[in-house]
C-alpha cells in the first residue's frame, strides 16, 4: 500500500507516465498534470458530466474516478475528437444548431453524445436525452443540444 | 477537489485483498467509487486506505445455472447487467438498473457497491429484499450466506464487517416482479420506492421510508390488502427537503400498491 502511484494512461493516443497520488481526481491529473483542459469541472459532484471522458471506450465521470484507477487505460478527451483544424461531424452540428451558449458543458455533451453514437449510429429523441442524461446545461435548454446530435446522427449515415 | 490523502492498495486475489482489509482498521472497498468518491470529497467518509478491487475477475460477471439461479458478481456493473444476456431471466433487475442515475454512473457503479452503501434511497436494497437474494460474504474465516432481510442492518450498514467483502449475489428463479418510485427528476435518486415480488407468495419491500428496507408479506396483491399491510407495519418515514414524513408514507402506500398490481399482472 502507498499514497502515491506511478501510472501509465494513454490520452488521445499519448502515453503519460506520472507519479500521482492515490487521492488524485483522473479530472485533476487530465487538467493539470498533463495540461488538457478541454475537461472542464462543473459541480465536482458527479452531476453535472463537465468532466465526462471516455475510458476504455467507456464514457465516465472523471471527477468521480480517481487518476490511479485509471492506471494502464486509454482514454478519449475533447480534444481527441477533431482532426488538425478541421471540426468533425459532431462538432460542426454543435456550431450549426447553436447547441452551446457558454460553451461550459460543451467537452462533455461533446463526449457523451460520441459514447452514444458508437453504440447507437441512430438515436431516436428519446435515446439521445437518456444518452445525455448526465450532462447538464444551464443555458440552452437542451433543445439545440438534441437536434445537433440528431443532425451528426444523420450525417454521419449518409 | 483534493480528498484528505488515502494510502491504496490494488491487489489480484480475494484473498489478498481480505488481508489488506483485516490487517488496516482504516482500510475501505473500492468498487466502482460512484458513492465512495463523493463521499470522501464531502469527508462524509474519510477512509485512510482504499482497496480497489477492480483487478478481481472474480467478483465480476453473471452466470445462470439450469435451475433459472443467478450468481451475479458484486464487482458487475449497471450497464454490463443491463446488456446481460443471463440477466434477463430475472427481467426486474436489468429493468430497474436502466433507471438508476445516469450513463456514466451505470458505466462505473456496481451492484455491489450499491448494496454494500445501503443508502436508503438506494434502488437495490428494497429490490434484493422482494426477490429473495442472498448474498455471500467472506471473510479469512471462511464464507457465509446470509438472506437479503438479513442483509442491511441500518443507513450504510451492512452484515458486511470490517474485514470482510460481499462476493456473490444469489438470485433465484422468477419473472413476476415489479419496481415502483417516484424520484428526484427521471432516473433520479428515489424519494420513495416500493418493489414487489409474486413468485409463490408476495413480498413487498418499501424503501426510503426506514433505515433498511422493510417488508411486507400480505395475504394478497388486492389493493385494501396491501394498503393494510402497508399501514399497520408501524413505519414512521423520515423527512427531508423533498418529502416531509407524512407525504412519503403517502407515497410509499401508492407506490406498494402499484408495485403489488404490476407484480401479479405479469407473466
Amino acid at each position: 500500500m502507498s499514497s502515491s502511484r506511478q501510472i501509465a494512461v494513454t490520452i488521445n493516443g499519448t502515453v503519460y507516465e506520472r507519479e500521482v497520488e492515490a487521492r488524485k481526481l483522473l479530472i485533476h491529473f487530465i487538467r493539470d498534470d498533463v495540461d488538457l483542459t478541454g475537461s472542464h469541472i462543473g459541480c465536482d459532484t458527479g452531476n453535472c458530466g463537465a468532466c465526462s471522458v471516455i475510458v476504455d471506450g467507456t464514457l465516465v465521470k472523471s471527477c468521480m474516478m480517481l487518476a490511479v484507477q485509471a492506471d494502464g487505460s486509454s482514454i478519449e478527451t475533447v480534444e481527441g475528437l477533431a482532426n488538425g483544424d478541421e471540426l468533425p461531424v459532431l462538432q460542426q452540428a454543435f456550431s450549426d444548431h447553436h447547441a452551446l451558449q457558454c460553451g461550459y458543458c460543451t467537452p462533455g455533451m461533446l463526449m457523451s453524445a460520441t459514447a452514444l453514437l458508437r453504440m447507437n449510429p441512430k438515436p431516436s429523441e428519446d435515446e439521445i436525452k437518456k444518452g445525455l442524461q448526465g450532462n447538464i446545461c444551464r443555458c440552452t435548454g437542451y433543445w439545440n443540444i438534441f437536434e445537433a446530435v440528431s443532425a451528426a446522427a444523420e450525417r454521419m449515415s449518409e | 477537489m483534493l480528498l484528505r490523502e488515502v494510502e491504496y492498495a490494488k491487489p489480484t486475489s480475494v484473498a489478498q485483498a481480505l488481508a489488506i482489509l483485516s490487517e488496516n482498521d482504516g482500510a475501505r472497498a473500492l468498487a466502482g467509487g460512484q458513492t465512495m468518491i463523493n463521499v470522501m470529497k464531502a469527508r462524509a467518509a474519510s477512509p485512510d486506505a482504499l482497496v480497489d478491487l477492480a483487478a478481481l475477475e472474480g467478483l465480476k460477471g453473471i452466470e445462470l445455472a439450469g435451475d433459472g439461479t443467478l450468481s451475479i458478481g458484486p464487482m458487475t456493473t449497471y450497464t454490463d447487467l443491463v446488456v446481460s444476456a443471463e440477466a434477463k431471466a430475472r427481467p426486474i433487475l436489468g429493468e430497474v438498473c436502466a433507471q438508476i442515475a445516469d450513463v456514466q454512473v451505470r458505466n462505473r457503479g456496481t451492484i455491489g457497491g450499491n448494496l454494500c452503501s445501503n443508502d436508503p434511497t438506494n434502488h437495490l436494497p428494497p429490490l434484493m429484499v422482494s426477490i429473495g437474494a442472498q448474498m455471500t460474504i467472506a471473510g479469512q474465516g471462511g464464507e457465509r450466506v446470509v438472506t437479503a432481510d438479513e442483509f442491511f442492518l441500518g443507513v450504510y450498514l451492512t452484515a458486511v464487517g470490517p474485514g470482510e467483502l460481499l462476493t456473490k449475489i444469489t438470485i433465484p428463479a422468477g419473472k413476476r416482479d415489479a419496481f415502483a418510485a417516484v424520484t428526484l427528476g427521471v432516473d433520479g435518486t428515489c424519494i420513495a420506492s416500493a418493489a414487489a415480488s409474486v413468485n409463490g407468495s408476495l413480498r413487498i419491500a418499501l424503501g426510503c421510508v426506514d433505515a433498511t428496507p422493510v417488508l411486507l408479506q400480505p395475504a394478497s396483491a388486492d389493493e385494501g390488502a396491501v394498503r393494510e399491510a402497508v399501514r399497520a407495519a408501524g413505519i414512521d418515514p423520515p423527512a427531508d427537503v423533498h418529502a416531509s414524513s407524512e407525504y412519503r408514507m403517502h407515497l410509499v402506500e401508492v407506490l406498494a400498491v402499484r408495485a403489488a398490481r404490476q407484480a401479479s399482472e405479469r407473466n
